[in-house]
């Protein structure tokens, strides 16, 4: 029942992103979207689902990697590197070259530190945890 | 790198990891899954280096060291951590990740045209607002996540720190907050940034040193979760799907953890955040009057567990405390050249986090499947001729079932007293966190074995 409750999410979470992916590219094509913005509703549906997604995906985790899955979802929620990725490339010289490119800079490197501690660190020991569960075996 | 292609990577990215999370639903294929998680991972670096590639030598060279340094440090501590660090080391690393949201939205802030969401001073305000919430969740989860890390890894003590009126100094701290970001969304000037970030640091701070050190377990699952929400703020802000899918993931699994462990506990989300249960004032039925337990020696108890032919273990947090694990394990192999039959039986809430149990259990190299949890093992008690208590007992209190007036009455527990006969390994006949006495220790058919819970099982086995 679940397993038919997930696909089913798995499958309109996909949708959703597709569709949004269409639409951020027509944005691009259509000059990178007026203001410069992200289309909020798009995105904010790709949220709720994955919401739901997550909801079962979970559920689903046996209770004896509940450390490992804590662990594993801490690298992942690591991703948010690609905000401190972009933050270090940019160009202190940029056309505004105000003070806060380089702030921006500086702050984007101590994140994108940070982050790459959570991502080796959070998939290693989470490997290293997993790698010690094995079966009767006998 | 053609734009259309960059949101279908990040999507790719993101389906890898519900993948990774989809593979910890059995051990087999849970190290698949995780390979699939640092897949998504390399995904998302890549795809963004080349879409924002770096144009200066110096950017370059922040990013391959920032990635070095950070991933070495990583990888080191990946590797060293004693198992039984594992709940303080998932606390730090929350803190990683919710100080890392408030770095990238101050970055966003300081330079919104790499973000696409506008120039300095005109930034779009659906766009601050995501900022202004990612950062302030990354705050609270920062600052949480630290005095969770302290009290954790006993740098502080376990014990509720309560603050008189707290509830109203959280709620001026909140409605603060709320008058920040508006004033931040009409401004858009760096004192108010900084003022939101300040205030949910203080909020963090405040929300977790109300809560005792055995809430730990809901504590650590509300923080994985936090960290989630802050992920999936920026994740907006950058309108980048891999990171709103992640924040939506990691957020709903720490939700469903709390649950989870709130249940096993039977308390109400709420009661836990408003704190002050654990290390409280010892209840009315502790001290008071001595009545007699029966004690018993390792040889005693080696010569009734070689003489059953079912033996449940149960452990709890003392088995970490005491790293008893590998003892545990030779004696149950002892055990099982005896032709005892062996199982362990793990309550939802035993030790500091969730399945703070299991993964010292398997480190031990305890096959997962003589592990069993509370709700499968329950039924088979009556027909077992001895448990081993080892480091718990709260969870095995009976009192949970049949004493109303008890402070944990209603909590699942495991019904050990149903058995032949209990073997209650503790260092002293104290209460346990919840500061209340266990009948179980006054029955008939128990024997209290006092002592260390590693030295005793050794010497245990050693009797076998």
């Amino acid at each position: 029942m679940t397993k038919r409750t997930l696909y089913t999410g798995l499958v309109l979470l996909a949708l959703a992103m597709l569709s949004d992916a269409m639409w951020m590219g027509a944005a691009h094509a259509a000059e990178a979207g007026a203001e410069g913005g992200h289309d909020f509703i798009s995105q904010f549906s790709i949220f709720v689902l994955a919401v739901f997604v997550g909801y079962y995906v979970v559920w689903s985790v046996t209770p004896a990697l509940h450390t490992p899955l804590m662990s594993v979802t801490n690298a992942i929620s690591s991703v948010i590197v690609v905000g401190a990725l972009l933050a270090v490339a940019v160009e202190a010289a940029d056309a505004v070259g105000s003070s806060g490119h380089v702030i921006a800079k500086v702050l984007g490197l101590i994140a994108l530190v940070l982050a790459s501690v959570n991502i080796f660190g959070g998939f290693l020991v989470t490997q290293r945890m997993l790698a010690m569960y094995r079966r009767k075996d006998r | 790198m053609s734009g259309e292609f960059v949101p279908l990577l990040y999507l790719v990215s993101g389906v890898l990891f519900i993948l990774a999370l989809r593979g910890l639903s059995s051990p087999e294929t849970s190290r698949q899954g995780n390979y699939m998680g640092m897949a998504g991972m390399a995904i998302a670096v890549v795809t963004t280096l080349a879409v924002a590639r770096p144009e200066t030598g110096l950017s370059w060279a922040m990013i391959v060291g920032g990635i070095a340094v950070g991933g070495g440090i990583g990888a080191v501590i990946a590797r060293r951590i004693p198992m039984t660090a594992m709940p303080e080391l998932v606390a730090a690393f929350h803190s990683l990740v919710g100080m890392a949201a408030v770095l990238v939205a101050a970055a966003a802030f300081y330079a919104p045209e790499a973000f696409g969401i506008g120039a300095p001073g005109v930034i779009r305000v659906a766009s601050l607002v995501e900022m202004s919430l990612g950062a302030a969740i990354g705050a609270i989860t920062f600052t949480g996540s630290v005095i969770a890390f302290a009290k954790l890894s006993g740098r502080m003590s376990g014990a509720p720190i309560m603050l008189p009126a707290r509830h109203i100094i959280n709620i001026a701290l909140a409605i603060g907050l709320v008058t920040c970001v508006v004033l931040f969304c009409q401004e858009q000037t760096p004192v108010y940034f900084w003022a939101i970030v300040a205030l949910s640091l203080l909020l963090g701070v405040l929300i977790i040193i109300p809560i005792g050190g055995a809430t730990m377990p809901v504590v650590i699952s509300m923080l994985n979760s936090y960290s989630g929400w802050a992920a999936a703020g920026i994740g907006f802000t950058l309108g980048n799907t891999a990171l709103i899918v992640t924040g939506a993931l990691v957020g709903s699994s720490g939700a469903i953890l709390s649950y989870i462990m709130c249940k096993g506990m039977n308390r109400s989300f709420i009661s836990v955040i408003l704190g002050g249960f654990g290390g409280e004032t010892a209840g009315p039925a502790a001290g008071g009057e001595q009545k007699p337990v029966k004690l018993g020696s390792a040889e005693d108890a080696a010569f009734l567990m070689k003489n059953a032919s079912r033996v449940i273990i149960v452990p709890g947090y003392g088995m970490a405390v005491a790293q008893a694990q590998h003892a545990l394990r030779e004696m149950a192999e002892g055990l099982k050249e005896a032709g005892v039959e062996v199982k362990y039986a793990i309550h939802p809430v035993a030790g500091r986090m969730p399945g703070h149990m299991n993964v010292l259990l398997a480190e031990a190299n305890v096959p997962y499947d003589e592990v069993f949890e509370l709700e499968d093992i329950n039924s088979e008690f009556p027909q077992t001729d001895v448990v081993y208590i080892i480091g718990a007992n709260d969870v095995v209190n009976p009192a949970a079932e049949d004493d109303p007036s008890s402070p944990i009455y209603g909590m699942p527990v495991l019904q050990v007293w149903k058995a032949g006969t209990v073997l209650f390994n503790k260092r002293s006949l104290a209460t346990g966190y919840a500061g209340i006495d266990n009948p179980v220790f006054y029955r008939d058919n128990t024997m209290m074995v006092l002592g260390d819970a590693k030295k005793m099982t050794e010497e245990i086995a050693k009797s076998l």
